[in-house]
């Protein structure tokens, strides 16, 4: 990929929208950053996309910003961290500085409750298409194993309440011991 | 010097949220409200409902609105990049490694165990969303919800946005801002 001036624009105004447009948490970016990285401008592939979350949740800090330090890494080194993290962080900083001069008129507002009760049903909608997607991507692998890690992380996070990093170190380990040990052991017989 | 002090502040904050979103909110209250008094208790509460409202990660929109109030716009941007440095330390270095090390078969099988877990987590806030969106009432879980809460306007809009995005495939933030359009239409003005 050529990494000139119009790279670099076109990947801080991709993490500058994707972070204006995350409302209701971390996770919410990652949809929005499949769809943009992934599918429109395929420049990561799907599973490397799922890599960079996992590591992302391991680490200390927000996953949104920690998604895009690293997709921004993996796309053009340190200076597409720099500018990928900038353009994440810009949004918020905007919006909240705006906000924090005039916040009772804005949380008394009618009509921006209204816009963000209505753009929450559009992420509701956004996040359901892209699960759909993705947990399709893993029952057609027909691994038997990842199926079941899907459906034991669902019910441990949903029902469960455990706690999002430990459910992705827990499945780490159990990969790593299951295809490293458990299956050459099998293949070596 | 208060600006030194709001950088360290935001960079403990930054370190120490493991978890993201909610999880760094204990942290952002000890800090802003018991050892240093940037914020009354009812400013904490407003940044909460704030932040619900805006974009952005919780911690990021928690340093601008602490830094702006106590030091203006130079604050923000301290407390913002405090927030950012631990984070983008740590990913470089992981990313380095993960990077140069990927293909190693021992990465490859811990990566393969991770991924569909990820995809489960995706799903898990996706829920909480869903939730927040087609019940009226604020913190409504899966298991106590009321048949009399739900939102049948929120419910329509999900499934046509959905239908919408299957079928047609489009930019998913214009999705995003013609729900919110409607959602004045709708809310606002009837």
């Amino acid at each position: 990929m050529e990494k000139n001036i119009k790279f670099y624009w076109k990947l801080f105004l991709s993490t500058f929208t994707l972070s204006a447009f995350t409302l209701g948490g971390g996770y919410v970016i990652v949809p929005l950053m499949r769809k943009k990285f992934v599918e429109e401008l395929k420049w990561i592939d799907e599973e490397e996309m799922l890599n960079i979350v996992a590591i992302s949740q391991s680490a200390p800090g927000m996953i949104a910003v920690n998604a895009s330090i690293m997709t921004g890494y993996r796309l053009a080194g340190v200076l597409g961290a720099i500018i990928a993290t900038f353009g994440t962080v810009l949004p918020p900083l905007i919006i909240i500085t705006i906000i924090a001069k005039f916040y009772t008129a804005f949380k008394e507002n009618r009509y921006i409750n209204a816009l963000l009760l209505g753009m929450r049903a559009g992420v509701a909608a956004v996040i359901i298409d892209v699960i759909i997607k993705m947990s399709r991507n893993v029952i057609k692998t027909k691994n038997s194993i990842s199926i079941g890690i899907m459906i034991v992380a669902l019910i441990a996070s949903v029902i469960l309440d455990i706690n999002a990093a430990l459910i992705i170190i827990l499945c780490g380990v159990f990969g790593g011991f299951y295809y490293n040990i458990v299956k050459k052991a099998g293949e070596d017989q | 010097m208060i600006y030194l002090e709001i950088f360290i502040s935001f960079i403990q904050i930054g370190l120490f949220s493991f978890g993201g979103g909610y999880a760094a909110l204990p942290l952002i209250e000890v800090q802003v409200l018991e050892v240093h008094n940037w914020l009354t208790m009812g400013e904490f509460a407003d940044l909460l409902t704030i932040s619900q409202m805006t974009p952005g990660p919780i911690a990021i929109n928690a340093a601008t609105f602490v830094g702006t109030k106590v030091a203006g716009l130079p604050g923000a941007v301290i407390a913002t990049i405090g927030c950012v440095t631990p984070s983008f330390i740590i990913i470089l270095t992981l990313s380095y490694f993960y990077f140069k090390y990927k293909n190693l078969s021992s990465i490859q099988g811990i990566l393969k165990g991770l991924r569909p877990a990820v995809v489960s987590l995706i799903a898990s806030a996706g829920l909480s969303i869903l939730m927040l969106t087609i019940f009226k009432t604020e913190g409504t879980s899966l298991f106590n919800m009321k048949l009399s809460d739900i939102n049948i306007i929120a419910i329509i809009m999900v499934a046509i946005s959905v239908f919408i995005l299957r079928r047609f495939k489009p930019d998913p933030i214009k999705v995003m801002i013609g729900t919110g359009v409607i959602g004045i239409l709708i809310y606002g003005i009837f």
